[in-house]
Parts: C-alpha cells; sequence; structure tokens
C-alpha cells in the first residue's frame, strides 16, 4: 500500500508541472485554433534560458523566471507576428501544424549550435533534497513547482474570468465574427494570448529542465505528453489541463508501482480511449463546434 | 570508379584501332575487290578482338591499379533525437580515423571520404538512410549506426545488398540473432559489459558481500542483455533480487520507479540505462528519497564524461560506476595517439573523451585493415577476411570474430567516478585498475 500511497503523491506533485507545460497549449488552441507543435521545443528553450542566467550570472532558478517569462511572451508575440497570423484562415489548424512544426525545428537548430547535444540540468539545493512528511519524501522541487503551477494557472483562471482582456479573450474563444462585430480586436487578443501562452511554459520549462537532463532534442519526446494532457481535458481548457496531468501522471504512477512500468502508458492510453469514447469533447471541454 | 575506368578503356581502345591503321584499312575495304574485301574483313576482325582483348586486360588492370577517386564509405548516425550525444561522439571516431588515413596517403593509395547521414535516432529512417548510400550514393562500403536498436534494422538491409556491416555500438545480442554473416562488431559483446562487476561482488568475503541488489532496466535491447547475465552471476552468488522491472525506453518521468527501487532498500543498484538522462533521474531521485546504495553500476550514461558531470552535478558524481571496453585513459600506444589527436581537434582531457568515439575509430580500423589484406574493395572478400578467424588490431585492443560477428577477443573493463577523477576499477588484476569505492560515497559528499 506504501506504494500506492507513493504513486499517488508522485502522480500529483509531477502532474501539476506537467499542467503548466500544457496550459499553454491548450490556451492558444481555445483561442487561436493554434496546434502548436512547438510547444515541447518552447519548454527545452526555456529550460536552456535558465541555464544560462544560472550559469553567467547566478541566478536562483525561480528568480530566472522572472527573466525568461518576459522574454518568452516576446519571443510568442514574435513567432504570431512572424508566422501565425499569416496563416489562411481556411486552413488555420491544419498548416499551424506545419508552421509550429517548422518554428520547433529552426530553433532546436539553433540551440543546437550554441548548446552542441550534450544534456545538461539545472541544479539549486532544492533539486536534490527534500521534505519528510506522513513517512514520504517529497521533493522541494516538486512541491514548490506544484505552488507555482496552482499559482499561475490560478492568475490565467483570475485573467481570463475576472478582467476585460479575460472576456476578450473568451469571447474571441466562443464565437470570433461576433467578437469582432462587438468591436473586440480578435487579432490582438490572439497574439496577446499566444503570447500568453507561450511565456507560462517559461516556468513549466524552468521544473523540467530541473527534473531532467535536457539536450536541445528533449522537446519531441514532450510533446506527445502535452497533446494527450490538452485533448483529456478538453482543447481551451485550464481546469481540464489541470485535472487531465494529474490523472495521467496518477494513473502512469500507480501502475507502475503497483503492476509494472511498462503498462504504465498503455493502462493510461487506454483510459484516454475510453474518455473520448464517451466524451469526444474531453473532460471539460465545450460539445459545440465553435462558430468561425 | 568503374564508369570512369571503363570510359578510359574505351578511348584506349579506339587509340589502339587507329594505330593499327583500322580506319584507313575501312576505307581501303570500300574501294576494294571481294578477295581482298574477304581479307580485309578478316583483319578487321582480328584488329577488334586484339582491341576488345587489349580493353579487357587494360580493365583488369586498372582494377587493381591505384586510382584518384576517393572511398566512399556510408554510414548512418544518429546526429540528432535520443542518441545524438553518443551519435555525434561516433561522428567524431570515424571522422578522426579518416583524417588520419588520408594524412598517412589513405588506403591503396586512394584518400576515403566520408557520406554520413543523420537518422534522428529513428530505426525507420536508418533503414532508408543505408538504402539511399548504397543504391544512390554508390558508396563502396557502409560502416554501422549507433546502438543496437539501429544496427538490428540497418543490417538487415545492408545484408540485402551483400555489403559487409562492420559496426561499433550494436553488440546485443538481438543484432545476431537473424544469423547474418554480413555483421560484424568491433566493440566488447553487451551481455559481457557487467561481468567484470558481478564477478568482483562475487569474490568478496561474505561479510562484505551484498545481500539484495535492484535492477531497474530500460526496455531497449542493449539493456537487457547486460543486467541479465550479471544477475544470474549474482544470484548463483547468494544476492537476492529485490526489484527487478523493465521501464519504457520514452519515460518522461522517473520520479515512481526510482522511488520504487528507492523503497527497496537494495545494497546495490544495477540499472539498465541507455543514456544519460536515465541515470541522471535515477540519481536525483535516489537523492531526494535519502537513499544511498552501496554500488550503482549502470549500464551506459556515466561514460558520457562532462555530459554526465553536468547532468547530475559534480557532487553526486562520486563512486558511480558504468562497464566499458575502453577510456581515454586506455593504456596502449594506438589509443594514447589516437586520444592526444582528438585532444589536438576537439579539446577537452583524455577522461573525457566518450567511449564511442573509440568504437567508430574502431570501425575505420578494422575495414582499413581487411581492405589492405585483401587488397579489394569488395565486400565479398572483406565479409570472407573478417570471418577467417584473423586478430586484427584497434584502439580498444584486439578484434578477432567468431562465427556470429562478435569480438571474442574484447576485455570488459569497470570504470568509476571518483571525484573529478574517472578511473578504470575493475577488473582488480590489471595493472590499470586503481582501488573501488565501496560502498559508494553518499549523494552530495
Amino acid at each position: 500500500m506504501t506504494n500506492f500511497y507513493a504513486g499517488l503523491i508522485d502522480g500529483v506533485l509531477t502532474g501539476a508541472v506537467y499542467a503548466l507545460m500544457a496550459a499553454g497549449l491548450t490556451l492558444i488552441f481555445g483561442v487561436m485554433d493554434i496546434i502548436n507543435i512547438a510547444q515541447g521545443v518552447f519548454v527545452v528553450l526555456a529550460a536552456y534560458l535558465n541555464y544560462v542566467l544560472a550559469a553567467h550570472f547566478g541566478l536562483d532558478l525561480f528568480v530566472g523566471i522572472l527573466v525568461t517569462m518576459p522574454t518568452l511572451f516576446l519571443l510568442g508575440i514574435a513567432v504570431d507576428w512572424a508566422f501565425i497570423r499569416r496563416l489562411p484562415v481556411r486552413d488555420r489548424t491544419t498548416m499551424s501544424i506545419l508552421v509550429t512544426y517548422a518554428v520547433a525545428i529552426i530553433i532546436e537548430g539553433v540551440l543546437t549550435v550554441i548548446f552542441g547535444v550534450n544534456y545538461v540540468q539545472l541544479h539549486g539545493w532544492y533539486v536534490t533534497r527534500s521534505i519528510h512528511l506522513l513517512g514520504f519524501y517529497l521533493p522541494y522541487i516538486y512541491v514548490f513547482g506544484f505552488g507555482m503551477a496552482v499559482v499561475l494557472l490560478g492568475a490565467i483562471y483570475l485573467m481570463l474570468y475576472r478582467t476585460r482582456f479575460g472576456r476578450s479573450v473568451r469571447a474571441s474563444l466562443q464565437n470570433r465574427p461576433a467578437a469582432r462585430l462587438v468591436g473586440i480586436n480578435v487579432d490582438r487578443v490572439a497574439t496577446l494570448t499566444f503570447g500568453i501562452g507561450v511565456a507560462v511554459t517559461a516556468a513549466g520549462g524552468m521544473v523540467f529542465g530541473a527534473t531532467n537532463s535536457f539536450n536541445p532534442n528533449s522537446g519531441y519526446d514532450l510533446i506527445s505528453r502535452l497533446l494527450s494532457i490538452v485533448i483529456l481535458g478538453g482543447l481551451g481548457s485550464m481546469a481540464g489541463a489541470m485535472v487531465a496531468a494529474i490523472s495521467m501522471l496518477v494513473v502512469e504512477d500507480v501502475v507502475a508501482s503497483m503492476w509494472s512500468p511498462l503498462w504504465a502508458e498503455v493502462v493510461f492510453f487506454a483510459a484516454l480511449v475510453l474518455v473520448l469514447a464517451l466524451r469526444p469533447q474531453g473532460l471539460f471541454g465545450r460539445s459545440f463546434a465553435r462558430a468561425q | 570508379m568503374i564508369f570512369n575506368l571503363d570510359f578510359d578503356h574505351g578511348r584506349t581502345a579506339l587509340q589502339f584501332v587507329r594505330a593499327t591503321g583500322m580506319a584507313n584499312q575501312g576505307r581501303i575495304v570500300q574501294g576494294g575487290t571481294g578477295k581482298d574485301m574477304k581479307g580485309h574483313l578478316r583483319r578487321l576482325l582480328a584488329a577488334g578482338a586484339m582491341a576488345g582483348l587489349m580493353g579487357l586486360v587494360l580493365a583488369a588492370c586498372g582494377s587493381t591499379s591505384s586510382s584518384t577517386k576517393p572511398i566512399l564509405i556510408g554510414a548512418s548516425l544518429s546526429l540528432s533525437g535520443d542518441f545524438s550525444a553518443d551519435g555525434q561522439a561516433f561522428q567524431r571516431g570515424y571522422e578522426l580515423w579518416a583524417s588520419y588515413v588520408n594524412s598517412h596517403g589513405g588506403i591503396m593509395g586512394r584518400q576515403v571520404k566520408l557520406d554520413i547521414l543523420s537518422d534522428a535516432s529513428s530505426p525507420t529512417q536508418v533503414v532508408t538512410n543505408y538504402q539511399k548510400l548504397i543504391t544512390l550514393d554508390h558508396v563502396d562500403l557502409v560502416f554501422g549506426p549507433f546502438s543496437t536498436l539501429l544496427t538490428v534494422p540497418a543490417s538487415k538491409i545492408v545484408n540485402r545488398y551483400h555489403f559487409a556491416f562492420v559496426e561499433g555500438a550494436g553488440g546485443a545480442p538481438a543484432a545476431f540473432a537473424s544469423g547474418l554473416k554480413n555483421i560484424f562488431d568491433v566493440s566488447l559483446p553487451v551481455a559481457d559489459y557487467m561481468v567484470p562487476f558481478a564477478n568482483w561482488i562475487k569474490s568478496l568475503p561474505a561479510s562484505q558481500r551484498p545481500k539484495t541488489a535492484a535492477y531497474p532496466t530500460s526496455n531497449d535491447p542493449f539493456t537487457e542483455p547486460v543486467i541479465e547475465k550479471a544477475r544470474q552471476i549474482l544470484e548463483a552468488a547468494g544476492v537476492q533480487t529485490v526489484y527487478k522491472q523493465v521501464f519504457p525506453a520514452e519515460v518522461t518521468d522517473y520520479t515512481s520507479i526510482a522511488g520504487d527501487v528507492a523503497n527497496t532498500h537494495a545494497d546495490i543498484v544495477l540499472l539498465g540505462s541507455v543514456d544519460v538522462p536515465t541515470v541522471s533521474a535515477f540519481i536525483q531521485a535516489f537523492a531526494q528519497q535519502h537513499y544511498n546504495p552501496k554500488a550503482l553500476v549502470a549500464a551506459a550514461g556515466p561514460d558520457q564524461g562532462s555530459s554526465f558531470v553536468s547532468a547530475v552535478g559534480a557532487s553526486n558524481t562520486g563512486g558511480v560506476m558504468v562497464p566499458s571496453g575502453w577510456s581515454g585513459l586506455y593504456n596502449t600506444a594506438s589509443s594514447k595517439a589516437m586520444v592526444a589527436r582528438y585532444i589536438a581537434k576537439y579539446g577537452g582531457t583524455a577522461a573525457g573523451v566518450s567511449a564511442d568515439v573509440a568504437e567508430g575509430y574502431s570501425v575505420g580500423q578494422v575495414v582499413e585493415q581487411a581492405i589492405n589484406a585483401t587488397k579489394s574493395l569488395s565486400n565479398a572478400k572483406i565479409i570472407k577476411y573478417l570471418h577467417s578467424g584473423v586478430t586484427l588490431s584497434s584502439v580498444q585492443g584486439a578484434v578477432q570474430f567468431d562465427s556470429k560477428g562478435e569480438n571474442g577477443k574484447a576485455a570488459g573493463f569497470i570504470f568509476q567516478w571518483q571525484g573529478s577523477n574517472y578511473s578504470q576499477v575493475l577488473p582488480t588484476n590489471d595493472p590499470s585498475s586503481v582501488k573501488i569505492l565501496f560502498p559508494k560515497p553518499n549523494w552530495g559528499s
């Protein structure tokens, strides 16, 4: 039974970190119909930015986020301006897969030129230490990551539901032509949303880099996981991303502990197929197709 | 090469025909009598036959004569993807060998040119690459890719074209299971990797011998044979198995798996890893769980020099072991010379040179010796030669292939991180081995 509880705790803590990485993906799709294949590479890019700040300026990893988030926000806006907004509306979603894949390849290439392919990892006192609670060792990095995920996802939720900009985002999400008719600058909202979606990734990237060795190619292992999370949670749903990420990691960790690590992913994806068969829009997704 | 030679020989034959007056005879034939015509025809046929014969003789001579055209050698390497660090180190090994050979006059007087394609660590792309190298790029020879995972599919396609397939990183039993006669692994057979460690544990007095062992293993054709053979030796020595699980090769979160290993409190851990991130994740989780096994030996990862240190942190490397057939400190003349050339070209230290570099370099050395011995680029002759039981030399030591293509002469060593030093510790009776750190220091010390 100890293994069950250990798997449960690990799943909740690590799931929150995955939710942080997936939040931007679901936000961007929800508002813009863009499937951002580059999300995994943005995570790795954020980890490298933190690595540079720590190695060359001695910045603590969490302090470094104060630099990496605005940097990735600006990068997101630049990517949207350079590539995304030029996509034809009719084939936007399909074309976005190709375009963001190209963006991923470019970023990966630049990172390879600068850093090479050797693995690196982020280090801080909290990376290998843990707190002993009720017979379990809880790693500080995951505890802090969980807290940061709750704070940041909560902030995005408040932004979406308690601000004028959030109303514009939700209006764009629900009915783009109608939003335009009531005077919302849908393109501007989309650009800012893309920037925010990429910026949130900076926080997830830092925790990813502190809990995994990474090199410029590491983003590809992530993207299938992140897409699974946003599909299970419901495209465009922040709460869905959180619940789906935690569910995924809890199922995998408990199955790995109680049964076999080889069955962990199989059981999760079987559950994913089952959920989508019963609820094609995902756990928290809307059942109606969005009007364009 | 063949097209050029044919062209050359065709021109030579034409020149010969002109020199024998064949063209003039042709004109005479046109204005001659019937008898004359028959005579001229006979002479014409004789001259033509002689010209053809001369062409054939020259062609035959040409195949063994020197040519300025480089020997083109193709290889598919994982320059991106999961094995990119290993793949790029292998590329350096191949290039370092080619550069050395070319600076010493090439092979049979011909320079060596490498045609390296990236397979992105994909078992499907590697097949496409070798097909392209052989059928479109028309390479003379091929070298192997990185990892057993890619060597297995690649060897089948290469065998279809009857090419010799000399490789340095496909030593797991799966690579030889198909019974192909064209595959040759110049490195240590994978199943023997951890045997020196297991035998050393077995040799310890009962009071010092660990009682329990854990075997978390990645689902990869390379790792499972490594762990399995060691486990059999240790169990026979009375070391109880308390954890034995295979985990998927593409795990993105090891916390739970490593946590389960930690909960067993096993005395020693034999980790079936394929890369740095796996080892790094386990070490991090062990440190978080305050779990300090007496020994941690990983199948791969700690041999990656600075990449490993950077990932796990210098304070967590102490005592970690890894099996290998070679290290940058290997004390042979050819190995030292290669390391010196490597450092001159890429920088770094001898201890930081990846074993992948030596494995790639050894592939080149073995093929070079086979070409020189057979005086030919014929893949059939090279395959026959390599199967002849001849003993060859490489920077990794002696190479002699058995009937399956495994290197029966390769010796296995265990290396250990001791402070910032990466030292050979096993076998204990080897003069290059230093005293092993056992039990290993605690994490972070």
